[in-house]
């Protein structure tokens, strides 16, 4: 390992581009969970009503349906095929995160980013261990399972559990005990699995990472013979396994993350000081030079 | 890495096997606990009544997403979506409690145009047609008009006055001289709105607006009613049928011994025939 990979993460970005600079992507994106959440708060809040509904299905200015496309297909295998209005609502929402990444989702939009985030910055400061680190396909198995249990039981399986909704639904219209399973999520990233909720069991963001497969919109690793080995970026990543293909890469190769895995955080952005990355497009194709040979170390990926 | 690759594949597939049947009990377990809390979710409290046009309670909740957009479009407030570990019903879905704000059973049906997935059926056009649960005067004891005072409020509130519920007069046995209006509701026309339930003013309402599946029973397929079946054939509905003396019950069993009855063995005494 480098001296620098002793260093607190991300102070040599500051170093070099100011603490504003080597936090854009993060402030931009608590902004944008912010924003989010209070298009749907306007309206119990203040009265507003520009938003009604929630993630689940909503509607803006009175003419734009929103509906989440996971729900529906959930739906749609119970047997039940929805009304034009949710199904409009979930091809719009689809082709958006089809076009700038389906997880962007998971990390600028859902109101359990910030609780699972959280969880990981108490994780780090503790100290813990990283406890139980499930397979990469673990959440795959989660996503069949609970389509498997939509078809069979006819029901819109995840929505009795999922936190996402809870959460949201609980904010914009009352809660009940339902901050009883984001405690439960918190804990879950705390103590029992690093990273676990988002990474590894979230069908949603599964679901979202399957869309955003193919995405436009994506993170490219422009200047990786730049890249001096601090490992910053693998620190802050919540997918680190999404950057080696990219940053590794030999000459021929892409820089560009393809994984549908990567949320378009941007915070890999933020954390380099050499400034490797930078947002991209899926059709960027210019030469890209692989890392310098020097220095290499063994990437611990989990 | 250069230990792994000389390796002999067999343990490596094994893992690989082992890890697949370890995902896949634990994707079991996952899935089983979903399903129990998706099949404990179909458990509706009878109170909780569901929009007009909902469709069945197993239907709705394989449609309804949760997203609200029913509850806030309704001008009274009456609905809220259930909150988890509060409300009973399936959390999130949308209901109303007849007692606490009853529907309001608006004529443009707003809840119904703004549900995005047909969960509350567009098929609902008429209002009068909604069948949100059924009414049921639950308590005669404490039901003012069957003790035979004259309330009637639960008949004069309903939107569908003298067709969902009607006062039908009948005797007062315990006065001996006066009537008794009882409120009668006649499921074929009450949409389960729960004004009556809602205005009644005993502490706890004596009728009270069920899930029709409470509310209800069900009358066997095969079963006919004679004089229904005589009215349409207008006619006995079986030929060349026997008129049987009627039997009166007590004492006096004289009739019985008209053709087709029989004559007592013996006679009580004291009886005068
Ligand atoms: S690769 Fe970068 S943008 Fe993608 S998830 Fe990781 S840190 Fe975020
Ligand atoms: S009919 Fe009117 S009062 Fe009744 S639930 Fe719908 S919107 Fe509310
Ligand atoms: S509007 Fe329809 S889908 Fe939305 S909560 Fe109401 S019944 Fe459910
Ligand atoms: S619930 Fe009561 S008030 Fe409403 S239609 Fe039925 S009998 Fe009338």
């Amino acid at each position: 390992m480098s001296v620098k990979s002793q260093l607190p993460i991300a102070a040599e970005a500051i170093r070099e581009k100011g603490w504003l600079g080597a936090h854009r992507f993060l402030i931009l994106r608590r902004a944008s969970q912010v924003f989010f959440l209070l298009l749907f708060l306007l309206g119990p809040w203040f009265g507003l009503w520009w938003v009604k509904g929630n993630l689940a299905g909503s509607l803006t200015f009175d003419i734009l349906p929103l509906t989440d496309p996971f729900v529906l297909l959930q739906s749609f295998l119970a047997g039940h095929w929805p009304a034009a209005t949710a199904l409009t609502g979930a091809a719009i929402v689809a082709a958006v995160y089809a076009l700038i990444g389906g997880r962007v989702y998971c990390s600028w939009v859902c109101p359990i980013n910030p609780v699972t985030d959280a969880a990981h910055w108490l994780h780090n400061k503790l100290d813990l261990q990283k406890g139980w680190q499930p397979k990469r396909g673990t959440r795959y198995w989660v996503f069949a399972a609970v389509l498997l249990v939509s078809a069979l039981t006819g029901t819109i399986a995840w929505e009795f559990v999922n936190p996402v909704t809870l959460l949201h639904r609980g904010l914009v219209f009352g809660f009940g005990f339902a901050w009883v399973a984001v405690v439960a999520v918190f804990l879950f990233d705390l103590v029992v699995s690093r990273r676990g909720w988002c990474a590894h069991v979230c069908p949603v963001g599964t679901f979202y990472g399957l869309l955003g497969e193919a995405s436009v919109l994506r993170v490219s690793a422009a200047r990786r013979a730049d890249c001096d080995d601090c490992l910053d970026c693998f620190a802050v990543c919540p997918e680190p396994h999404v950057i080696t293909p990219a940053l590794r890469g030999s000459d021929g190769s892409t820089p560009l993350i393809l994984s549908g895995d990567c949320t378009n955080c941007g915070r890999c952005i933020d954390v380099c000081a050499p400034a490797v990355f930078e947002f991209a497009h899926r059709f960027d194709s210019r030469p890209t030079p692989a890392r310098r040979e020097r220095n290499r170390v063994e990437v611990p990926v989990s | 890495m250069s230990a792994q690759q000389t390796r002999p594949s067999r343990p490596n597939r094994r893992r690989v096997l082992t890890d697949a049947a370890r995902a896949a009990g634990a994707c079991a377990i996952v899935g089983l606990g979903l399903a129990k809390v998706a099949v404990d979710a179909r458990a509706l409290p009878a109170q909780a009544l569901r929009p007009p046009g909902a469709l069945p309670e197993a239907d709705f909740l394989g449609t309804c997403i949760r997203c609200g957009l029913c509850v806030r479009d309704c001008p009274y407030d009456t609905l809220s979506l259930a909150e988890l570990g509060v409300d009973g019903a399936a959390t999130g879905t949308p209901f109303f409690v007849a007692r606490e704000v009853p529907c309001e059973m608006c004529d443009d049906i707003p809840c119904v145009a703004a549900c995005p997935t047909g969960a509350l059926t567009a098929e609902l056009d008429t209002i009068d047609d909604a069948r949100m649960g059924t009414a049921v005067l639950v308590d005669e004891e404490h039901c003012l008009n069957a003790l035979g005072l004259r309330c009637d409020v639960c008949y004069r509130v309903c939107p569908v006055i003298d067709k969902a519920i009607t006062l039908e007069m009948r005797h007062n046995v315990r006065s001996g001289h006066h009537a008794i209006f009882m409120p009668t509701v006649h499921a074929d026309a009450c949409t389960g709105c729960g004004k009556c339930e809602k205005s009644c003013v005993l502490p706890e309402a004596a009728i009270k607006v069920l899930p029709v599946r409470l509310a209800r029973g069900e009358a066997a397929e095969h079963y006919r009613l004679g004089w229904e079946e005589m009215e349409r054939k207008g006619a006995p509905v079986v030929e060349g049928i026997i008129d049987l003396p009627d039997r009166l019950p007590g004492p006096s069993t004289d009739n019985l011994a008209a053709p087709g009855g029989y004559e007592p063995a013996f006679k009580l005494p004291g009886i005068k025939q």
